[in-house]
Parts: structure tokens; C-alpha cells; sequence
């Protein structure tokens, strides 16, 4: 086995005894407090989250946004400089190679941040389909990233690195922190108010300490893997390699609406808009168990005793206390208040299809 | 460290078992299995009457992010369950030895195999190197 990376907070993880497991090369805290303590923490107070193992990947120059979108689905061009954008990235044949949130920078600058385990990947896919006058790095052993989240998180931030409240969702600005620049994000993976902030190395365990010590009165505390899954979950938040991957495309996702069929080419389009023509044959939906059980990945989805697809993710929602899951059934049985079962490990439970997120926020 | 009771005797998956007077056994998982899953958010029992053979998955204990199958220590017949640990699975962490028992089993079969406490402390050892 090769050797686990370490992020740069990871003394802090072990400090706040954390459970630490291997993941997407790294060691990385999957809970601290508990899962449900963390979930919590995070719809009601602030959340701290170390997802210093996300990839960042930087194109530079007079075609860096072309470039950006002809591997991505979505197109930058509709959106201005210091915004976000969420895409898919897809390989010829539409399957999705990774999904990222893309930041424009600057019309000759854009940063975007991948998946940890699909790194390599992603940069790879973008160096084939790399067009014109941009460099590519992989910057992502240069990058910490802490995502502050919650309801108290711009408080938190404020005092942190400065005014953020003002700051709508997805955009992107340079913020100093202990003299260093910093590029705060407008982004999460929680559905909850603050952002994600992208430090260098250097700073990221100072900054680390900041948000902890002055959210102090704000209830403030860590969150690890377990509940960054959970979280995202309930706001049915797709995760790479759960619920997306090389056998999916964004069409059978449900993220038609990151996918821009007429704003030019981009790599999979051809095979997307054939799908599109011919219709989608399955989709991903939320299901919801109407007796007692928890749904997990890989859990048989059947209608009328046939299987007709399975669960990609599933738990028993923290907020709300209900069992739900995602997972692809074909597009005739997709609609709302559709009757299915799932078989949870040899005992069928009753579900039904139920709208997305499966929590609702304002 | 994990509590590991004297009075009681242990399976290698983690579970307690404690002989009552009547030859009824009550069944739990013990503190170090507790604290591996982390949140229990719901255990799946049986239901009294179901015959279990030695071995046999019983039930699921499960955190948010997993699963854990729950093994019969003996053969027998379930002739109760904590029905409170449908409404308050937490039981399981909070009192793992106490009101987060799990099932109550009377045993048809051979009653023996199991670990004492010397021998399941030196198993948690033996896992944790």
C-alpha cells in the first residue's frame, strides 16, 4: 500500500482525536464528535470542514475559459468574473468523468476544483482535450481548503476574513488572512449559508485556528467525512462515484441543468444530444422508505417483485429522521409518489418516490 | 479504553452475552463495537418467537454511514427484544451493557464457546496491533 498524504490540518485532527481513515489517497478525519452531533452542528450552528484533498486545477491564459469550456458541460461565458459554476465533465461517449464547481477568476484565469480521487483523472482528460493558448496546473498540493458552513458561518466569517455577508452564492473573492491572500467561495456541499475558503498551506492551520477559537460563541466545531455524506445527501447533492460515474451521464443524473446543448461544443456533447433526442431510459430519484429500515448503496430497487435499478446512496437523515436514498429506476417509474420496494439485505421495504432535495431550505 | 465487563461473556464480533438464572441469555454488543460504529441510528431486531441458529444474523445495528450485522452467540429462540431501541437506538451507545441490550435469548443448544473477559480484552488487543 502506498503511503497516505497528509493535509496540512491534519495535527488538528489529531488533536481533536478525530477518526482518521484512508481516503482518495489521503488520511482523513471521517468523524469527530459523531456523525449526527456533526450534522447538527452544521444545519444549526457552523461546521468546520478540512476538504484540503479536493483537487484544484488552474488554467491560465488568453483561452482558458474556452478551454475550460470545451470540457466542461456547462459554459462559463454565462456567468461573470468571481462567480461559480457547477458542471459535469463527460467523456466523448456522455458518461460523466467528474463533477466540479469552476471558478472564473478573471477571463484569462480560471480555478476549478475536482475530486479528490478523480485528480488525476481530470487532469489527464484535460490535458487531451486542452485547446489554444492556456496552461494547465495541478495545483492541488499547493491548496488547503476549509469549508465554513451553516447558519452562523457568515458571523464566523466576518470576523475571520472580512466582510462576507454581503456575498451571494457561488461567487468567488480575494480575502487576506494573516497577510496572505485567500480566495473565499460562496460554495458549500451542505445546502447551508458560508462558503469554502482556499488558502495556501502555509496559512491553513492558523486560519483553521482563527475560525475555531472565534467561533467559539457561535458553536463552532469540526465536522468530518461522515457528515459532509450525510449533508450533502439531504440536499441530494450528487457524490462521484455514488450516485455519478463513467456509466452515467448527466441526462440520467438530473443535471440537464448544467448541461448547455446549444452554447457550443464541448467533449460528449454529440453523445448527449442523441440521448437527448432518444430520451433518457432511466433516471436518478429520491426515494423515501415508508417503513421502518435504512436504504445503502447497492440496495435492489424493485417494482411489482422485478428489480428495476438500484440505491447509489442512502441513509436515515439526521434533520429529519427519515430514510432516503437516491438511486436510478427506469424513466416510467420516476415520477413522484411512484410505489417501489427496496430489499434491504433480504427484507423488502415499502418506498416511494419523493421530490428532491429531500430537505427543503429556504 | 473500552469498558470490558467481568461478569459477562464475549463473542470475536463484538457481542456480550450474560446467563441469566433462568437460562435465558441477554444479548448486546459490547463497548468497543459501539464506539467502531459511532451514531447508532436504528438497530433492526427479530421478533420473539423467530428460532436462531448459532452463527445466524438476527439483526442489523446501523450508524449513518454503515451496517453491521448482528449474530446469534448461541442457538435458541428469541423470547424478547428492547423494543425501546426502536424509538431510542442511542440506547446502544449511551448504556451498551445496561438499557442498550438487545435481545433476550433462550438457548436450545450447546451454551459454551464463548470468551471471558481476560480472553476478549486480549482480542481487542490482538485488533487494535
Amino acid at each position: 500500500m502506498s503511503e497516505l498524504a497528509r493535509t496540512a490540518l491534519y495535527d488538528a485532527h489529531v488533536a481533536l482525536k478525530a477518526r482518521l481513515v484512508p481516503f482518495a489517497g489521503f488520511e482523513m478525519p471521517i468523524q469527530y464528535d459523531g456523525i449526527v452531533a456533526e450534522h447538527t452542528r452544521v444545519r444549526e450552528a457552523v461546521g468546520l470542514f478540512d476538504v484540503s484533498h479536493m483537487g484544484e486545477v488552474r488554467l491560465r491564459g488568453k483561452d482558458a475559459l474556452a478551454a475550460a469550456n470545451r470540457f466542461a458541460t456547462n459554459d462559463l461565458n454565462r456567468i461573470a468574473n468571481g462567480r461559480a459554476q457547477y458542471t459535469a465533465m463527460c467523456a466523448p461517449d456522455g458518461t460523466i468523468v467528474d463533477d466540479m464547481i469552476v471558478y472564473r477568476l478573471a477571463d484569462d484565469d480560471v480555478l476549478i476544483c475536482v475530486n479528490a480521487s478523480n485528480r488525476h483523472t481530470d487532469v489527464a482528460h484535460m490535458r487531451e482535450h486542452l485547446r489554444g493558448d492556456v496552461e494547465l496546473t495541478d495545483e492541488s498540493d499547493s491548496w488547503s481548503q476549509i469549508a465554513v458552513q451553516g447558519p452562523h458561518a457568515t458571523e464566523l466569517l466576518d470576523r475571520v476574513i472580512g466582510k462576507t455577508s454581503k456575498l451571494r452564492p457561488f461567487r468567488i473573492r480575494e480575502r487576506t488572512f494573516a497577510g496572505t491572500s485567500v480566495l473565499f467561495a460562496t460554495t458549500g456541499y451542505t445546502g447551508e449559508r458560508g462558503g469554502e475558503i482556499y488558502a495556501p498551506n502555509s496559512v491553513a492551520m492558523a486560519l483553521w485556528d482563527a475560525l475555531m477559537t472565534q467561533g467559539a460563541d457561535l458553536g463552532v466545531g469540526p465536522v468530518g467525512l461522515g457528515a459532509r455524506d450525510t449533508l450533502r445527501l439531504e440536499m441530494a447533492y450528487a457524490l462521484y462515484g455514488n450516485d455519478i460515474d463513467r456509466t452515467t451521464t448527466p441526462l440520467e443524473a438530473g443535471l440537464e441543468w448544467v448541461v448547455r446543448l446549444d452554447d457550443g461544443d464541448f467533449v460528449g456533447r454529440d453523445a448527449l444530444v442523441a440521448q437527448a433526442a432518444k430520451g433518457v431510459s432511466r433516471k436518478l430519484v429520491g426515494l423515501e422508505l415508508t417503513e421502518r429500515g435504512i436504504p445503502r448503496p447497492g440496495y435492489p430497487i424493485a417494482h411489482a417483485g422485478a428489480v428495476v435499478g438500484s440505491v447509489t446512496s442512502g441513509t436515515k437523515s439526521p434533520t429529519t429522521g427519515r430514510a432516503i436514498a437516491l438511486g436510478y429506476v427506469p424513466v416510467a417509474l420516476s415520477d413522484t409518489g411512484t410505489e417501489l420496494t427496496i430489499d434491504c439485505r433480504g427484507r423488502t421495504k415499502s418506498a416511494r418516490v419523493v421530490k428532491l432535495p429531500f430537505l427543503s431550505r429556504d | 479504553m473500552a469498558e470490558v465487563k467481568n461478569d459477562l461473556s464475549y463473542t470475536a464480533d463484538h457481542e456480550w452475552a450474560q446467563t441469566g438464572d433462568d437460562g435465558v441469555v441477554t444479548v448486546g454488543i459490547t463497548d468497543f463495537a459501539q464506539a467502531q460504529l459511532g451514531d447508532v441510528v436504528m438497530v433492526e431486531l427479530p421478533e420473539v418467537g423467530d428460532t436462531v441458529d448459532k452463527g445466524d444474523a438476527f439483526g442489523t445495528v446501523e450508524s449513518p454511514k454503515s451496517v453491521s450485522d448482528l449474530y446469534a452467540p448461541f442457538s435458541g429462540e428469541i423470547v424478547a427484544i428492547n423494543e425501546r431501541l426502536e424509538d431510542e437506538p442511542e440506547l446502544v451507545n449511551a448504556s451498551p451493557y445496561g438499557d442498550g441490550w438487545i435481545v433476550k435469548l433462550k438457548v436450545t443448544g450447546d451454551a459454551e464457546g464463548l470468551l471471558d473477559a481476560d480472553a476478549y480484552r486480549a482480542h481487542l488487543e490482538a485488533e487494535d496491533h
